[in-house]
C-alpha cells in the first residue's frame, strides 16, 4: 500500500457527511436560538429622521429591538477599514446599523430579535422609520459627474486615485511610447456589475456563557481567525475568551472574507447582552442588497503597437465603481491594473484608477477579483491589435509572451500584496500550443466556412491570463500524532467546499507516510489553530498547504530522532511508511509511529495497547537528566507556518467556440477548452473541479449576471428569478488539459487553483462572439437582446 | 398577536412525526427547525434554486414553495433518507462522491433528490434526458459537467445492482 498521495485524484473526504445531510451548515445550528432580523433602508440616499417601533412591540415573541443608539462603545464606531492604502485618501466604511444617514438599499438600520424569524420579520414590518430622501448617485457617469455627493466630505466621490507607471527602454513614457509607435488603438471597455451569489448566504450563530464569560460564535465566514479579533475587539473582550468556527460554509467567492459584517458583531453583541443563544441567516434578498458586488468598471485604452503586434506602450485608465462604502480599501481596482498585463511583456506601461462612490452596495472582491476585467481588457486590446494588422490573434499574442526563460519576470509595479510583481515561473508559449491543440484553432477556418454554407455563424475566441496566487502574509498549521497512530491537522484558514481537507490530508499523508484514513483535518476552527490569515486569492493550498507540510517535516524528523533511539539506528537510515518506522532495507527493524508517539510522552499511564507495548522501547533512564530534556516537549507535535516572500503566478489560457442564431441573437457555448497552470498538481481531480466551477461562474459573467440598478439606486433584480445565473444547460463541457510548472518558491512547487476558471472568461467568449458576428464586442455580459441592438448599429 | 397552530403528521424517511406550526410555516423550514432534519437546503426560498427539493409523496417539490401544512398526512423523503437500509449511501449518493459532483455540498441534497427521483422514472436515461432532469437546480461552486457524469453513473450502479 502506498502513501505517497500528493498528485493523485484522491477522493473528497467531506463528501461522506455532505450527500447525506449530516453537513453542519450555519443555519444547521442552534436549534431553538433567538433569530434576529434586520430594517433595512429601502431607500438608496437618505437621512434618517426617526424610528418608531410602538407598533411593533406587540408582536408575540418580540425580544428585543435595537438601533444605533443603543450600540454601545466601539460598537457604535464605523466598521474597520480592512486594507487601508495611501492612494485611498477618503476611505468610508458604515457603522454596524446606519447612523443618520443611509447610502445603499439595504443598508441595516434597525436589529430585531425575536424567538422565530418569521416573527422578527413580523416585528420589522411593523417599524416605521421616517426618511428624508437625499439624492441617490447611481452609475459611473453620475458619480464622476461629482454634482451630487455619496458621503458629503469625498468630494467628486472620488474615493481613491492610483497611477502606475513602468517606463520603457531608455526610460520613454507610455504616452511617448503609443505615440511614436508605428500603429495606435483607442477604444472604451465596460464590465459590469456582478456578485459572488454563493447558494448559502451569510450567517452569524453566537452562544454567551456567562458564567465563563465567554463567547462561542460560528459564522459562515472565510475568515475565522479575524472575526474573532473583530469581535474581541468591538464588544472588549479578551481574545482568549472568544472562539469563532467557521462550520461546512455553503460556499463563498470572496464575499464571505468581509469582515466583520454587521452581523457578524451584532448578533454577538446581543446573545451576551440577552444572556441567550442568538442567531442569523440571511436570506436571498438580503443578500442582494446588502452583502457585496463586485466586477463593475469602465475602461479606457490607448495602445500603441507595431507590424508583428508587439505592443511598444499601453496606456489605461479605470473608473472603478467602488459602491457606498470601502471596508476592502482599493484590492479590486489595485488587482485589475497590475493582473491586466497578463503573460505579456509591454514595452511602456502606465495605468491610472480612481475609485467612485456611488449609492449602491459597497464592492468587495468576488472570485477572479478584479482580474476578469483586467484580463478582458488586455485580451480585447490583442484582439483589436490582430484585427488591426489582419493577423491571427494567438500569433499577436504569442509575438508579446514573455518566454520560458525570462522567469523570474519582473514586471516593475507593486502588486495586491504591496510587493513587486515578479512571475516566478512559467511557459506560456506551450500552454498556448496545447490550448490551440485542444480546440483544433488551426482548423477552426474551414469549419467556420462549413458553417456558413450552412447558414450558421460559428466564431471562435481565446483569452490569457495570469493570476497572482498564494498570497501571504502567512499561514500556519499544526500536526499532532496521537498515541493510537492517528494524525489530527489543524490549519486556521476555512474551506468554503473546496476540498481542503482532502488535500491537506493528502499533504500530511504523504509528508509523514501514513495511511490518508489516519489523517483528520479540522480547518477554520480558532480552538485549534488562532492564526491565521483566511481563504481567499487562491491561496489556501500554497499557504495552508505548505505550512501543514512544513509542520509536517518537524514531526517527521522527532519521530524519527525517538525511533532511532529506540532501534538504536541512525535517523537517516530511516523511513516511514504505511505507519511505521523502519530501518530502509531492514524490513524487521521498525516501530509504528503511535509507538513512537508513546515514547515521546514521558508520562506513560497504560491507558491503551500502544502504552503497553512502548514501555519494551523506552530508553535507560538517566538519573541526572529531567524526563523532558531542556529543548524538547512532550508528544509528537509540530507546528509551522509558511510565509512566502511573494505571491506564485499561474496562468492559463482558455478558448471557445460559440454560435450565434441570425435570427434571435442567442448566443450557444459550442466548446470550452482549458489549458492550466498551477504548478504541481496536488489533486487533478480537485483542480479540474476548480477549473469545472470557475468557468461555469465566468459563462454566468459573461452572458447573463448583472446588477441592474434604476436612477434611484433600486436593485430591480434582487432575486434568482431575475439575476440569471447558468443553470446546467446553460453551462458547456471543459476540455481541459494540464501544465506544470513548478513554483520555485515553496516547498511543495505549487500554485494557487482557485479562482483561474473564472478569469478569462469573459474576454474568450467576447473574442469568439466577435469572430462569429464581425461586430466589436467591448462590454460584458453579453445578452441576446445586447447582441440585437450591436447589430441593428452595425 | 397569536397565530393559530395547526397539528401536521408528516411521515418522514419513513418515520411518522408531528409538528404543531402556523399556517404560514414552509415545509423546508418545518423539515430543518421543526424536525430536526437539517440535510433539506434553503438557498431561495422563492423557488429557483432547487437546493429545498424533497421527494412528497415520491414526486420532487419545492419545500420553500410548500406550506407544511399541506403535507399534512403525506410521505416525505429528505436527503437523510436517501441511504438504504443498511445505512449505506444510494446509488445516486455514492455517484456524486465518485464523480466528484459536489464541492460545498450546499445544493447537493437537492440534486440528490431531483435525480433518485428522476431515475426511478427513467433507470436509462440519454444525455438529454439526464440534462433536463438536473436543468431546475442551480449550484454555484462545481459546474455542472460532474453533475450530469454523476447522473449516468449512478443508473450505471443501478442497473449493476440490479436496480435500486
Ligand atoms: S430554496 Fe427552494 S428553490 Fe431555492
Ligand atoms: S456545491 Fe456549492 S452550490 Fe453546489
Amino acid at each position: 500500500m502506498t502513501t505517497k498521495l500528493f498528485g493523485e485524484p484522491v477522493r473528497r473526504r467531506e463528501d461522506a457527511r455532505l450527500i447525506t445531510g449530516r453537513g453542519r451548515y450555519l443555519d444547521d445550528l442552534g436549534r431553538g436560538a433567538l433569530a434576529a432580523a434586520f430594517v433595512r433602508s429601502p431607500h438608496a440616499h437618505a437621512r434618517i429622521l426617526d424610528v418608531d417601533v410602538s407598533a411593533a412591540l406587540d408582536v408575540e415573541g418580540l425580544v428585543a429591538i435595537y438601533t444605533w443608539e443603543d450600540l454601545p462603545g466601539a460598537l457604535a464606531e464605523p466598521l474597520p477599514l480592512l486594507i487601508p492604502h495611501p492612494a485611498l485618501t477618503h476611505g468610508r466604511t458604515a457603522h454596524p446599523l446606519a447612523r443618520e444617514i443611509v447610502r445603499h438599499v439595504g443598508e441595516p438600520v434597525v436589529m430585531v430579535v425575536a424567538r422565530d424569524r418569521y416573527l422578527a420579520e413580523d416585528a420589522c414590518a411593523l417599524i416605521r422609520v421616517d426618511y428624508e430622501i437625499l439624492k441617490p448617485v447611481v452609475g459611473i457617469e453620475e458619480a464622476v459627474r461629482g454634482v451630487h455627493l455619496v458621503h458629503e466630505d469625498v468630494p467628486g466621490n472620488v474615493g481613491a486615485h492610483l497611477v502606475q507607471e513602468v517606463p520603457g527602454h531608455g526610460g520613454v513614457t507610455a504616452r511617448e511610447a503609443v505615440e511614436a509607435a508605428p500603429h495606435r488603438l483607442e477604444f472604451r471597455l465596460d464590465v459590469e456589475r456582478s456578485a459572488c451569489t454563493p447558494l448559502e448566504g451569510k450567517g452569524v450563530y453566537a452562544r454567551w456563557d456567562a458564567d465563563d464569560g465567554s463567547l462561542r460564535v460560528y459564522s459562515s465566514t472565510q475568515t475565522s481567525t479575524s472575526v474573532r479579533m473583530a469581535i474581541a475587539a468591538k464588544l472588549g473582550l479578551p481574545l482568549p475568551k472568544v472562539e469563532v468556527i467557521a462550520p461546512d460554509v455553503g460556499g463563498g467567492f470572496g464575499v464571505k472574507i468581509v469582515h466583520p459584517w454587521p452581523e457578524e458583531i451584532l448578533v454577538p453583541w446581543a446573545a451576551r447582552l440577552l444572556n441567550r443563544e442568538v442567531k442569523w441567516a440571511e436570506d436571498r434578498r438580503e443578500h442582494f442588497v446588502s452583502s457585496s458586488h463586485e466586477r463593475g468598471q469602465v475602461q479606457h485604452v490607448r495602445v500603441g503597437f507595431d507590424d508583428d503586434g508587439r505592443v511598444l506602450g499601453l496606456e489605461v485608465e479605470i473608473l472603478h465603481d467602488h459602491g457606498a462604502y470601502t471596508p476592502y480599501g482599493i484590492i479590486v481596482p489595485i488587482i485589475t491594473s497590475t493582473q491586466l498585463l497578463g503573460p505579456y511583456k509591454v514595452g511602456a506601461y502606465r495605468v491610472e484608477f480612481s475609485s467612485i462612490y456611488t449609492n449602491t452596495v459597497q464592492v468587495t472582491p468576488y472570485r477572479g477579483a478584479g482580474r476578469p476585467q483586467g484580463v478582458f481588457c488586455m485580451e480585447r486590446t490583442m484582439d483589436k491589435i490582430a484585427a488591426y494588422l489582419g493577423r491571427d490573434r494567438t500569433e499577436v499574442r504569442a509575438a508579446n509572451f514573455i518566454q520560458p526563460d525570462e522567469f523570474p519576470y519582473d514586471q516593475g509595479l507593486t502588486f495586491q500584496d504591496g510587493r513587486p510583481l515578479i512571475y516566478d515561473s512559467g511557459d506560456y508559449p506551450e500552454a498556448l500550443r496545447m490550448l490551440k491543440e485542444l480546440i483544433g484553432w488551426d482548423s477552426f477556418a474551414q469549419e467556420k466556412a462549413r458553417a456558413a454554407a450552412e447558414g450558421r455563424r460559428i466564431g471562435i475566441g481565446v483569452g490569457c491570463y495570469v493570476e497572482g496566487t498564494g498570497v501571504g502574509p502567512y499561514e500556519g498549521g499544526h500536526v499532532h500524532v496521537t498515541s493510537d497512530g492517528r494524525v489530527h491537522v489543524s490549519t486556521g484558514l476555512t474551506s468554503q467546499g473546496q476540498g481542503h481537507e482532502t488535500v491537506f490530508a493528502q499533504i500530511a499523508a504523504t509528508e509523514l507516510g501514513v495511511p490518508i484514513e489516519k489523517v483528520s483535518v479540522v480547518t477554520g476552527d480558532t480552538r485549534r489553530f488562532g492564526y491565521a490569515v483566511g481563504t481567499f486569492a487562491s491561496r489556501a493550498a500554497v499557504m495552508s498547504g505548505n505550512a501543514i507540510a512544513l509542520a509536517c517535516r518537524k514531526v517527521r524528523e522527532k519521530a524519527l530522532r525517538i525511533a532511532a533511539e529506540a532501534l538504536e539506528a541512525d535517523p537517516r537510515d530511516l523511513e516511514i511508511t504505511d505507519g511505521t518506522v523502519h530501518v530502509a532495507g531492514v524490513p524487521s527493524a521498525s516501530i509504528p509511529l503511535a509507538t513512537v508517539a508513546v515514547l515521546s510522552n514521558p508520562l506513560r499511564y497504560a491507558f491503551d495497547e500502544e502504552a503497553k507495548r512502548a514501555t519494551q522501547f523506552a530508553g535507560p533512564a538517566s538519573d541526572d537528566r529531567p524526563p523532558v530534556a531542556e529543548g524538547e516537549e512532550p508528544g509528537l507535535e509540530g507546528r509551522d507556518y509558511y510565509s512566502p516572500v511573494r505571491s506564485t503566478f499561474a496562468a492559463g489560457m482558455h478558448a471557445a467556440i460559440v454560435e450565434t442564431d441570425p435570427d434571435t441573437a442567442e448566443i450557444r457555448i459550442l466548446r470550452y477548452a482549458v489549458v492550466h497552470d498551477c504548478g504541481k498538481l496536488i489533486n487533478p481531480m480537485i483542480v479540474e473541479g476548480q477549473i469545472h466551477g470557475g468557468v461555469a461562474q465566468g459563462v454566468g459573467g459573461a452572458l447573463y449576471e448583472k446588477m441592474v440598478y434604476d436612477e434611484h439606486g433600486q436593485l430591480l433584480n434582487a432575486s434568482f428569478m431575475d439575476f440569471l445565473m447558468p443553470y446546467a444547460t446553460e453551462v458547456p463541457r471543459i476540455e481541459t488539459a494540464h501544465l506544470e510548472t513548478p513554483s520555485p518558491l515553496n516547498p511543495l512547487g505549487i500554485k494557487g487553483a482557485g479562482e483561474a476558471g473564472v478569469i478569462p472568461v469573459s474576454a474568450v467568449i467576447a473574442s469568439a462572439v466577435e469572430d462569429a458576428e464581425g461586430i466589436a464586442i467591448d462590454r460584458m455580459p453579453i445578452s441576446p437582446s445586447d447582441l440585437h441592438h450591436l447589430r441593428l448599429e452595425r | 398577536m397569536n397565530e393559530t397552530r395547526h397539528r401536521v403528521t408528516l411521515t418522514v424517511n419513513g418515520v411518522v412525526r408531528e409538528a404543531e406550526v402556523p399556517g404560514r410555516r414552509l415545509l423546508s423550514d418545518c423539515l430543518r427547525h421543526d424536525l430536526g432534519l437539517t440535510g433539506t437546503h434553503v438557498g431561495c426560498e422563492h423557488g429557483v434554486c432547487g437546493a429545498c427539493t424533497v421527494l412528497l409523496d415520491g414526486e420532487p417539490v419545492r419545500s420553500c414553495l410548500t406550506l407544511a401544512v399541506t403535507a399534512d398526512g403525506h410521505e416525505i423523503t429528505t436527503v437523510e433518507g436517501l441511504a438504504r437500509g443498511d445505512g449505506e449511501p444510494s446509488p445516486v449518493q455514492r455517484a456524486f462522491t465518485e464523480c466528484h459532483a459536489l464541492q460545498c455540498g450546499f445544493c447537493t441534497p437537492g440534486f440528490l433528490c431531483t435525480v433518485t427521483a428522476f431515475l426511478r422514472d427513467n433507470p436509462a436515461p440519454s444525455e438529454e434526458e439526464a440534462l433536463e432532469a438536473v436543468a431546475g437546480n442551480l449550484c454555484r461552486c462545481t459546474g455542472y459537467q460532474n453533475i450530469l457524469k454523476a447522473v449516468h453513473r449512478a443508473a450505471e450502479i443501478q442497473s449493476e445492482e440490479g436496480g435500486a
